[in-house]
């Protein structure tokens, strides 16, 4: 079995209309064996900044301890949040530095940009940014969720639009694959606010 | 195969572990502690390769008492456990420990807690976990039984219906169990479970 698909996981994170949505599965796993179905897999960057780190478990704790250093030291230089774009350069460079013995993660970055421009991407385990105007997705579902994603988007989504969607978009490719689901942990970043909510899908 | 497991009850954790030392097909002896009492109110159970579990929980102990001497105030459970797994982490890209840990303590403002921090450190609260073969059979029992708020009666009583379980089913079930228990009043050991005992040597 390949060391990405060890844990498990289930990430898609989708544009709307000057706000963004990621969510994420809930297992974490141990191979065939599950061991909790509450897992945090979207992190707080800031407050307008969420990573998601599908892949191996522990170098995605050990990758995100590493970026939320390396972000509070900007906030302590720079005396502002970093931009999503500055993040993801960031994301990459670190990654790209263990490019002979990587971190077996793959990251998912959502975050509002200058004018509360949303800015979504994805990388590979070695830093290869992606960047996507509509939806980007990673994790062992991610077959699924590529194609349930192309079928489900529309541009311009307002948020409650845009949450139905990637909820549906991920409750229906995690049902697909084994090693993701257990519900589901949606953020929904506006603006002016951020809202959580947790799915409850197929509880298997 | 080594066996541990644990569960947090009203007010305490319970860490079980069994407590046979083999090398390949001999068994070495039956009484071996797997459960290290880390300080007044941590215990820390593991399974894995012997002189990597007891150097590991040695550091670890040593460690908890040294912040504790240089501080003046003992450690909070989460913050040992993210230092145990920070220390896996660290070791696992260079000398890599195998070693499981199952981590319960108790602390007056948060009350018991669970951590599962496996051999690559994954880390994860939990309400229950378990490590080796047995989990397939102790983890199915708590999943049926389990509920959060048991009393010390049920916990035990369930933790007696996993060892049974684990020695009806298991084609190669330790014969002997040590359970250790974490509340207000501190981590001790609260019990044995015992079916063969370690016979005294035999007169010539």
């Amino acid at each position: 079995m390949s060391i990405f698909e060890y844990n498990g996981s289930a990430l898609v994170a989708m544009v709307g209309k000057n706000c963004f949505a990621i969510a994420s599965d809930r297992r974490l796993g141990v191979q065939l064996q599950t061991i909790a179905t509450d897992f945090q897999r979207i992190s707080k960057i800031h407050e307008k900044l969420y990573i998601g780190l599908a892949g191996l478990a522990t170098d995605a704790q050990t990758l995100y301890q590493r970026l939320v250093f390396r972000h509070k030291l900007y906030q302590l230089r720079e005396e502002r949040d970093m931009k999503p774009e500055t993040f993801a350069n960031l994301v990459s460079a670190i990654l790209y530095e263990k490019r002979f013995g990587p971190y077996f993660c793959q990251p998912v970055i959502a975050g509002l940009g200058d004018n509360d421009e949303p800015f979504i991407c994805t990388m590979d385990s070695i830093g290869a940014k992606e960047l996507a105007k509509d939806f980007v997705v990673g994790g062992t579902a991610s077959e699924s969720l590529y194609g349930a994603c192309e079928s489900m988007y529309k541009p311009d989504m307002e948020a409650e639009e845009l949450f139905e969607t990637i909820s549906q978009a991920l409750l229906a490719s995690v049902d697909r694959d084994c090693l993701s689901g257990w519900g589901g942990h949606v953020f929904v970043v506006t603006p002016t606010e951020v809202i959580e909510r947790t799915l409850k899908g197929r509880m298997d | 195969m080594e066996c541990v497991f644990g569960l947090v009850g009203n007010g305490f954790a319970l860490v079980v572990a069994d407590t046979s030392a083999v090398s390949s097909i001999l068994v070495h002896k039956s009484n071996e502690d797997k459960i290290m009492i880390l300080d007044s109110h941590k215990l820390m159970g593991t399974s894995g390769e012997h002189g990597d579990r007891v150097q590991f929980t040695e550091y670890i102990q040593k460690n908890v008492a040294l912040y504790q001497f240089r501080n003046g105030i003992p450690l909070t459970t989460a913050a040992t456990a993210n230092f145990t797994r920070n220390e896996l982490a660290t070791a696992l890209r260079k000398n890599p420990y195998s070693v499981n840990v199952l981590l319960a303590g108790y602390d007056k403002e948060t009350g018991p807690s669970l951590y599962y921090i496996d051999y690559i450190a994954t880390f994860h609260k939990i309400e229950k976990g378990a490590f080796g073969y047995g989990s397939y059979f102790s983890l199915s029992m708590m999943d049926r039984l389990y509920h959060s708020g048991m009393s010390l009666e049920e916990a035990v009583d369930l933790v007696d219906k996993c060892i049974l379980e684990i020695r009806t089913r298991l084609v190669v079930a330790p014969p002997n169990f040590v359970i250790k228990i974490v509340d207000k009043d501190g981590a001790r050991e609260y019990a044995w479970r015992e079916s063969i005992k370690d016979a005294g040597v035999s007169s010539a």
